[in-house]
C-alpha cells in the first residue's frame, strides 16, 4: 500500500516538473514583459515583476521601433489579419469542395491525382520560393498581401483537401446514393447532405490553416515588402534590429502579442487543434 | 438544353470542380519544382537568368563551400537530437499520463501549447532565457550556484544545441499527443491478461504496448523529421544562422543565397538537395499508405 502512494507520488510530481518546464518560458515571457529596465538589470529570469507595468506592452505595440520606423507591431498585425482572413477561408473552402470530389465523386485516375497532390504536404517549400518570387512578380503581385494570400491558398490546398477527403470517406455512401436516386445533383447533396455534417473538420480545418498562415515565417519573409509584412517578420525585425539598448521587456511584450492569437485560439478550441496535428501525422 | 447535354455537364461537374486543384497544384508542387531545377542549372546570381546553362556547375560549388557542408552537419545533429528528443521526451510523457491522472486534461493542453506558438516566438523567448549574462546564467547565481557558466549560444561550436533545446520543448507535445492516441487505441484486454500473467507495468510497457505502437513511432518520426529538414524560422529568430555561419542549416542557408547574398543559382541547387531528402524520407511512407489502405480513413 505504502509503495503505492509513494508511486502515486512520484508520478504526480515528475508530471508536475514537466509542466513547469512547458510553462516556465511563458512565465519568463510574461515576467518580463511587466519589467522596466532596471528590475531586468537586478533580477533575474524568475523573479516577480514589481508591478503589472504594461508600459513595455504599449511600446511594443504602437511606438517601438525596427530601424527607422517607430510604429510597433501594430501595422504589422494587421497585415497578418488582413493575410489570414481570406488565406483561411479560401483554402478551408477549397479543400471542402475538392475533399468532397475525391471522396464521393471518384472518378478513373482521382486516387492517383490526389495521392500525387499529397506530397505538397510535405515538400520543402523552399523549392518554390524562387519561381514563386517570379510569377508573383509576372502576376503584379509581388511584395503584397494579395500575393501572400495566393502563396498560402495554393501551399495550404493539399492539406486542407486532405482533412475533408478523409472525413468524407467515412460518410456512408448510401446517405449519398439515396439523395441522387432522388434526383439531387452535386451542389444540392453538398449544400444539403454534406455539408452540414462537416462542422467538426470544418473547425480543425479553419483552426489548423489559421495556425499555420498566422506562424507562416518563411513566405512572409520572402514574398512580403515594405507594407505587408506579416506579423512574425515584424517581430524577427524589431527583436534583432541592432539599437544601442536592448528593451527585453519589449522585446517578450512583442514576443506575446504576436503569439496570443493562435494561443487564445488554442485555449478555446485545442481539441480541434490536436485533432489536425494527429490528423495530419497518423495518415498522411 | 437537350438531356443527353445536361447529362454529360453532370457527369463532368466533379471533374471541373476539382480541376482547378489539380491544375494549379501540380503547377505550384511539380512545376515549380522542375522550375527550381532548371535555376539550379544557370548561372543566375542577383536575378534569374536562363541564358547561360551552366549543367550540374551550381551542385560542384554548393559541395566545395564550407558553409554548406556546416549547414549539413548542423541539420545532421539538430534531427537526431531534436527527432530523439522530443520522441523521447513524448513517450515518456505520454505513458505517464497514461496512467488514469487526474488533470490529465489540463497537463496535457500544458504540454502541447508550444505547438500553436509561432517558432519565432519561441525563438524570441528562449533568445532571452540563453542569453550569456541575464538569462540562465544569472539566475543560477542567484539561486546560489556561483561558478555556473552558461553562454552557449554565442559560442559557435555550442550554439546549434540551443536550438535543439528550443526544437525540443516546442515539438515534445506533439509526440506526446500522438503516442498517447496510439495507447488509448489499444485494446484494455490486452493489458489485463498480461497483468494476469503476472508482467510487471514496464515490462508491460515495453514488451507489448511499444511493438504495438510502432507504427505510431514510425510516423511520428517521420513528421518530426520532415520538420526538422525544414526547419527556419527557430533558426532564424534565435541564432540568425550566427554566430557567423555556424548554426546555418540548409533552410537558413537557401534563404540567405536566394535573397541576400545574390547566388540564385546557388539556393535553387540547395533547395533541390533539401527536396531530395525530403522526398527520400516521404515518398516511401506514401507510397505504402496509399497503396495499404486507398479508400479509409
Amino acid at each position: 500500500m505504502n509503495s503505492k502512494v509513494l508511486a502515486r507520488l512520484a508520478l504526480y510530481s515528475t508530471l508536475l516538473v514537466a509542466a513547469l518546464f512547458f510553462l516556465a518560458p511563458l512565465y519568463v515571457m510574461l515576467a518580463t514583459s511587466f519589467k522596466d529596465a532596471e528590475q531586468i538589470r537586478s533580477g533575474n529570469l524568475l523573479s516577480l515583476p514589481a508591478s503589472l507595468n504594461f508600459e513595455a506592452w504599449a511600446l511594443a505595440w504602437s511606438s517601438a521601433c525596427t530601424g527607422v520606423d517607430c510604429r510597433g507591431l501594430q501595422p504589422y498585425f494587421w497585415n497578418s489579419v488582413s493575410m489570414a482572413v481570406p488565406a483561411v477561408l479560401i483554402s478551408t473552402a477549397w479543400g471542402a469542395v475538392n475533399g468532397y470530389v475525391l471522396s464521393m465523386w471518384k472518378f478513373r485516375g482521382s486516387e492517383l491525382l490526389f495521392g500525387l497532390l499529397l506530397f505538397g504536404v510535405f515538400m520543402p517549400f523552399q523549392v518554390v520560393l524562387l519561381p514563386m518570387s517570379q510569377v508573383l512578380g509576372y502576376l503584379g503581385l509581388a511584395s503584397s498581401i494579395g500575393g501572400l494570400v495566393l502563396v498560402h491558398c495554393l501551399a495550404g490546398m493539399a492539406g486542407t483537401t486532405l482533412f475533408f477527403r478523409n472525413y468524407y470517406s467515412a460518410i456512408p455512401k448510401e446517405l449519398v446514393n439515396a439523395a441522387r436516386i432522388d434526383g439531387a445533383g452535386f451542389w444540392r447533396i453538398f449544400v444539403r447532405i454534406v455539408f452540414p455534417m462537416s462542422t467538426p473538420i470544418l473547425m480543425v480545418t479553419l483552426i489548423w490553416q489559421f495556425t499555420n498562415i498566422w506562424n507562416d515565417f518563411l513566405f512572409g519573409v520572402a514574398f512580403s515588402g515594405a507594407d505587408s509584412k506579416p506579423m512574425t517578420v515584424g517581430l524577427n525585425n524589431m527583436v534583432n534590429t541592432s539599437s544601442s539598448v536592448k528593451s527585453y521587456n519589449v522585446d517578450m511584450a512583442a514576443a506575446v502579442i504576436a503569439g496570443l492569437p493562435t494561443i487564445v485560439v488554442y485555449i478555446l478550441a485545442g481539441q480541434y487543434f490536436i485533432k489536425g496535428l494527429t490528423a495530419g501525422a497518423v495518415k498522411g | 438544353m437537350a438531356h443527353w447535354q445536361t447529362k454529360r455537364l453532370e457527369d463532368a461537374l466533379p471533374k471541373l470542380v476539382v480541376a482547378p486543384a489539380f491544375v494549379l497544384g501540380f503547377a505550384f508542387i511539380y512545376g515549380f519544382m522542375l522550375w527550381n531545377g532548371v535555376l539550379s542549372m544557370t548561372a543566375s546570381r542577383m536575378l534569374p537568368n536562363y541564358d547561360e546553362f551552366v549543367g550540374l556547375e551550381q551542385y560542384r560549388r554548393l559541395f566545395e563551400m564550407d558553409r554548406w557542408w556546416v549547414a549539413l552537419k548542423n541539420l545532421g545533429i539538430f534531427s537526431v537530437l531534436y527527432v530523439g528528443g522530443s520522441l523521447l521526451l513524448g513517450l515518456c510523457l505520454a505513458i505517464l499520463l497514461d496512467q488514469r491522472v487526474r488533470a490529465e486534461g489540463a497537463l496535457r493542453t500544458i504540454y502541447l501549447y508550444p505547438m500553436a506558438l509561432s517558432f519565432i516566438v519561441t525563438g524570441t523567448a528562449w533568445k532571452w532565457i540563453l542569453n550569456p549574462s541575464l538569462g540562465l546564467e544569472r539566475l543560477m547565481h542567484d539561486l546560489g550556484w556561483q561558478s555556473f557558466h552558461f553562454d552557449w549560444l554565442v559560442q559557435s561550436d555550442t550554439a546549434i544545441y540551443c536550438v535543439v533545446m528550443a526544437g525540443i520543448w516546442q515539438s515534445a507535445g506533439f509526440a506526446m499527443a500522438l503516442f498517447l492516441a496510439g495507447l488509448r487505441g489499444i485494446d484494455d484486454s490486452i493489458i489485463k491478461a498480461a497483468q494476469i500473467d503476472g508482467a510487471s507495468l514496464p515490462r508491460i510497457y515495453w514488451r507489448i504496448l511499444l511493438p504495438i505502437l510502432r507504427p505510431v513511432v514510425f510516423s511520428t518520426v517521420l513528421v518530426l523529421s520532415h520538420l526538422s529538414i525544414k526547419s527556419f524560422d527557430l533558426v532564424m529568430a534565435l541564432t540568425a544562422g550566427g554566430p557567423g555561419f555556424s548554426t546555418d542549416v540548409p533552410a537558413t542557408f537557401m534563404y540567405v543565397m536566394s535573397f541576400t547574398r545574390g547566388q540564385i543559382g546557388l539556393g535553387a541547387a540547395s533547395a533541390t538537395m533539401m527536396l531530395a531528402t525530403v522526398a527520400a524520407l516521404v515518398v516511401p511512407y506514401l507510397y505504402s499508405e496509399l497503396r495499404v489502405k486507398p479508400h479509409e480513413f
